[in-house]
């Protein structure tokens, strides 16, 4: 940590080919949570978002296992868990308990598998925690056509999705399908989670995918403005962090987790403030 | 352009809602059957009765949420679809979570838009105008940026008026929306809905268990009570006799300036206090 505004270190750590494809990697999950972010703050998933993640940490464990492709396993367990969620109503009343129920079987399994691999202690930690090294052309590759995918298919659904998030009842009786877009909408989320598992790792997804949005939702209602701003908190907090990480050497997630909790602070005592005034 | 457009639909013949022989039933039990109902453009019924009688059950029929077990259906000239673009609607006032970002005006404007696909920036002109107008028309501009959650009942529920009309329905399905409001507001939003009807002649469904704060608009009634029905205009249908033929017991209905106050037999008569909550058996 003592090499933490060691800037000579870091500006020549920024040369590296592997940093600016972490870089690179970074800024797309940035882009493709904060546009995510709000709606998933306003359908109240957040706990499913935590629980997809830790299943794509299964997914990748198992992948690691059997020598598959660690990202690929990450994407499919998240898509699994996003389509098993998805199908449940996220009004029915033991919507938390159930994400609790199969989050911990796959966490369970995840750490099984990960005993399992006698492989680099590394890669297992990685996952946990995430890493920056490894962000190769595949995987930068996989994230970008994620990416596209995930931003075309929001850009086409989001009037509906947003009418269904807000004001479902409504949304339902003008004819929206609100149980499909559900479905879809938790795949979307599913695969934008397994992509940044890779990076911030799975047990800090939810500081780029819900923290930036909630921390936008405190300080705007307008879906638009809160849209921009997740989008930019989401980009400062995970660039910013793998930079800072750089010289000290740390886990990039723990100055991810870092910069986006202190500007959730920050708009929280905003909103206080706000409301305060009014 | 609004009168022109309600004057050509008040002369034709076609009826706004139309049931024939309609019959809704869950397995042995069964709600209404036999109903037979043309609402014309611009006429504003009134449907009441107990909990449990199929009220909510009638409009998620004409949602097109739900299936009649027999006899045919039509509103706003097609069979009941998800999502007719012609049929208004406006649900029960219920407290949107203030955590969520969302204003007035988009709540609104996703009355005017939120069932398209697209992100819809070539039409974001016309857009803004027709939810402005309708702002306006509901008296809601003044809060118009600020966030839903923030607003009162009574704001909220003039904001789902305002989300109802920027379509322009034809028909307008209203679920209890006076419901937890108080008097005032009670009177603002239904001579809302009221003056809307008279100015696009539209046809107003109106589904509540309180009929006084929409008598003197009303035009007819339907009043449902354990599979039994009736159907006319207030002065008709709310009397002792026919009230107490459809409860099949000792009815007294009682004017007094104006309103019309039901005493009987049993304490579930309904017309006062909120207990909505007993008909989501029906659902």
């Amino acid at each position: 940590m003592s090499n933490l505004f060691d800037f000579a270190l870091t500006a020549k750590l920024l040369g590296l080919p592997f940093v600016v494809s972490a870089l690179v990697v970074a800024a797309v999950l940035g882009l493709l949570a904060g546009v995510l972010g709000p709606l998933i703050v306003s359908r109240n998933m957040a706990f499913s978002v935590h629980g997809t993640s830790e299943l794509a940490l299964t997914g990748g464990a198992g992948a690691l296992l059997l020598g598959w492709d660690v990202g690929n396993g990450a994407l499919a367990g998240a898509v699994v868990a996003a389509l098993v969620l998805g199908l449940l109503s996220r009004r029915s009343a033991d919507y938390d308990s159930v994400i609790g129920v199969v989050l911990a079987f796959g966490l369970g399994l995840g750490v099984l598998m990960l005993w399992l691999y006698k492989g680099r202690a590394a890669n297992k930690f990685g996952l946990l925690t995430g890493q920056i090294v490894g962000q190769d052309f595949a995987s930068v590759a996989l994230l970008s056509v994620c990416a596209v995918v995930v931003l075309g298919l929001l850009a086409f659904l989001y009037r509906p999705l947003l009418f269904a998030s807000v004001d479902p009842e409504v949304a339902k009786a003008r004819g929206v399908p609100t149980t499909a877009l559900a479905i879809v909408f938790a795949v979307m989320v599913g695969a934008a989670t397994a992509l940044g598992v890779r990076t911030v790792g799975s047990l800090l997804v939810l500081s780029l995918m819900v923290t930036p949005a909630a921390a936008a939702c405190r300080i705007t209602a307008s879906p638009l403005k809160a849209t921009l701003l997740a989008i930019a908190f989401a980009e400062v907090s995970a660039v910013g962090g793998i930079v800072l990480s750089l010289a000290p050497g740390t886990p990039v997630s723990a100055f991810v987790t870092a910069i986006s909790f202190l500007i959730y602070l920050v708009c929280w005592a905003v909103s206080r403030v706000r409301r305060r005034v009014a | 352009m609004i009168e022109l457009n309600g004057a050509s639909q008040m002369t034709s013949s076609t009826p706004a809602v139309s049931l024939a022989g309609a019959r809704l039933a869950y397995g042995d039990r069964v709600l209404w059957d036999g109903l037979d109902l043309d609402v014309a453009p611009g006429e504003f019924v009134a449907v009441l009765g107990p909990n449990g009688s199929g009220k909510t059950s009638l409009m998620r029929v004409l949602l097109g949420q739900q299936k009649l077990t027999a006899g045919t259906v039509r509103i706003a000239g097609a069979a009941p679809g998800r999502g007719n673009r012609s049929i208004g609607y406006i649900p029960q006032q219920k407290a949107i979570d203030p955590t969520v970002a969302v204003r007035g005006r988009d709540l609104v404007g996703l009355g005017y838009d939120g069932h398209r696909w697209g992100l819809g920036f070539s039409d974001m002109r016309e857009r803004r105008r027709q939810v402005d107008r309708v702002l306006e028309a509901v008296g809601a501009t003044g809060y118009a940026n600020r966030p839903v959650g923030l607003l009162s009942g009574g704001e909220q529920q003039r904001l789902r008026v305002a989300q109802a009309l920027v379509g322009d329905p034809t028909v307008l399905l209203c679920d209890e929306p006076l419901l937890s409001l108080d008097l005032a507001h009670q009177r603002a939003v239904s001579a809302l809905i009221d003056a809307h009807r008279r100015e696009s002649g539209s046809a107003v469904l109106f589904v509540t268990h309180e009929i006084n704060p929409v008598l003197p608009l009303v035009d007819r009634v339907v009043y449902l009570v354990d599979g039994r029905f009736r159907v006319g205009p207030p002065e008709q249908v709310m009397t002792s006799a026919t009230l107490s033929e459809l409860y099949g017991t000792e009815i007294a209905v009682v004017r007094v300036r104006g309103q019309i106050h039901i005493v009987g037999a049993h304490s579930d008569l309904c017309e006062d206090g909120s207990h909505h909550a007993d008909e989501l058996v029906e659902h």
